[in-house]
């Protein structure tokens, strides 16, 4: 219990600790440049505390519950699919880690739907856009598209080629589908891949990676362990732009059949 | 509505936070389920410290709901105020300068970003890019956050004045994305990866909220444009720049 309490009060002050400088900016700018009073302050500053003391018992609970299973959940599987396939121990086949996969994409799609910058973003959309963009809608196409990316990563990793390869692909995926995209969706695509990789999920994903990398023959933890993230923050992108094309020409299908219906 | 139960301020907050709870518990039921369900069925074994853990996952819930909570009385109105009050004030350059330091602020202290840049220190230095004595490494590492943080910095900026300007913001991301292709050709093997994963890292949890409300805030001030269409991109432009900045590091280091 002790030790609980020891760890809630660490955690409160190193979140305390990143917020200052934030909180240091916006008061000089808002008391020096502005040199007004903010409208309804009180409201802002509760809000404000319930931020700061949510994120830090979301972080507290994370530690204990989430990080601890989901590192030696990573570790397991990949030592596990690492073991079967150990028989030929310099020729990687990479079915034998088909676990991985599996793991890498359930564990990427969970993470992202419960991260919390994802949540205020997509709240953001469904406002501005005056409800067109559905919140639900926007975080299942990134929680997806994070799922591919996360579970192709860990493909890469088993096969040790080369990061630039799948980064400059998917780049190239992204150029094409944006000319086919409508306008108004685009600022958000762009955004979503910056979003994804947050607090929940770059630990359990980084966790996966080091695994990953540590238990197959011929990787290492160190120069292939990275890009798991690069993986996650671009493959979004492209989930919410083709979702968006899909659901923009689906629409315009059924419009065109309504009005032949309707004109003989 | 909200006005006529005003007087009843804690019943009120009392029923948005069962709602906000009922709201995390749908949010985090996927992670349970994955986690059960590798545990249980494909390593077949027990959970570890259950107690520990059902403990941490009561916290886990509790704190969404409450950052959630208190992001739309909190985060979103600070953010949306600030950018009216210096639209509204007009002066390009204290908008520009309050971008930057936004920018550069958040992301300079960012416990992902210290974690990637130490890890990528000790990558450099076995492939003998760099000395192997710890200093430096430490001195690696604290540029390469200065860099990332500097870009951030720029980005928001850059972001801010696409907004100002009502530029299309594909021209900007495109450009950015060709430019890094171009450097990967040129840049040392080993800053790759720490390059690619330092875009993903720079944007936590706080900011994004903050920035987001920021470009939303300006766009909807600012006559001529559109929230949906300027208002969003600032993450965007803070996801792309760190690579650059990383990648030019390796390539002048």
């Amino acid at each position: 219990m002790l030790d609980f309490l020891a760890n809630v009060g660490e955690t409160l002050l190193s979140t305390l600790r990143d917020v200052t400088p934030i909180v240091v900016i916006l008061v000089v700018f808002q008391v020096a440049v502005l040199r007004q009073r903010l409208p309804n302050i009180r409201g802002i500053a509760t809000g404000s505390v319930m931020v700061l003391l949510g994120l830090a018992l979301f972080l507290i609970g994370l530690e204990q519950a989430l990080f601890p299973v989901g590192e030696t959940m990573a570790q397991q599987l990949t030592e596990k699919a690492g073991a079967g396939a150990g028989a030929l121990a310099d020729a990687v086949r990479w079915q034998d880690y088909w676990v991985v996969y599996l793991f890498a994409a359930a564990i990427g799609f969970a993470t992202t739907v419960a991260e919390p910058a994802l949540i205020a973003v997509a709240l953001k959309a469904k406002e501005v856009s005056g409800g067109a963009v559905s919140a639900w809608g926007l975080r299942i196409a990134v929680a997806v598209g994070v799922a591919i990316g996360v579970s192709l990563g860990c493909f890469r990793i088993v096969t040790g080629t080369p990061l630039p390869w799948y980064i400059v692909a998917a780049y190239v995926i992204v150029i094409v589908q944006t000319y086919f995209s409508s306008r108004t969706i685009i600022p958000l695509a762009y955004d979503s891949g910056g979003v994804t990789t947050s607090t929940v999920t770059v630990p359990v994903v980084a966790a996966l990676g080091l695994g990953l990398a540590a238990n197959v023959p011929g990787r290492s933890p160190l120069i292939d362990g990275f890009g798991l993230i690069a993986f996650a923050s671009v493959f979004p992108i492209i989930s919410v732009l083709g979702y968006a094309i899909v659901a923009d020409r689906v629409g315009r299908w059924r419009t065109r059949n309504e009005r032949q219906e309707v004109e003989p | 509505m909200q006005h006529t139960r005003e007087e009843h301020g804690l019943p009120r907050f009392a029923l948005a936070m069962a709602k906000q709870t009922l709201g995390a518990l749908r949010d985090l039921a996927p992670i349970f389920a994955v986690v059960i369900f590798f545990q249980i069925v494909v390593l077949r074994q027990p959970f570890p410290d259950l107690a520990n853990v059902i403990v941490g996952l009561v916290c886990v819930v509790l704190g969404l709901a409450l950052f959630v909570q208190g992001l739309e009385s909190g985060l979103f109105p600070l953010g949306e105020a600030l950018a009216q009050g210096m639209a509204r004030k007009g002066s390009a350059v204290a908008l520009l300068a309050l971008a930057f330091c936004l920018g550069f602020g958040a992301t300079v202290a960012e416990p992902a970003l210290i974690a990637v840049a130490a890890e990528g220190a000790e990558v450099a230095s076995q492939a003998q890019f760099i000395g192997d004595s710890q200093d430096a490494q430490d001195r690696y590492a604290l540029e390469v956050r200065l860099v990332v943080a500097a870009a951030v910095g720029i980005a928001i900026v850059l972001g801010v004045l696409r907004i100002l300007k009502g530029w299309p913001i594909h021209r900007f991301i495109i450009g950015g994305y060709v430019l890094v292709m171009v450097m990967t050709l040129f840049a040392p093997e080993e800053i790759v990866g720490v390059a690619y994963d330092s875009g993903g890292v720079t944007t936590s949890t706080i900011t994004v909220p903050l920035i987001t409300a920021l470009g939303v805030g300006l766009a909807s001030t600012i006559r001529g444009r559109s929230p949906m269409l300027d208002g969003f991109g600032l993450i965007a432009f803070a996801s792309l720049t760190p690579m650059i900045g990383v990648l030019g590091y390796g390539m002048v280091v």
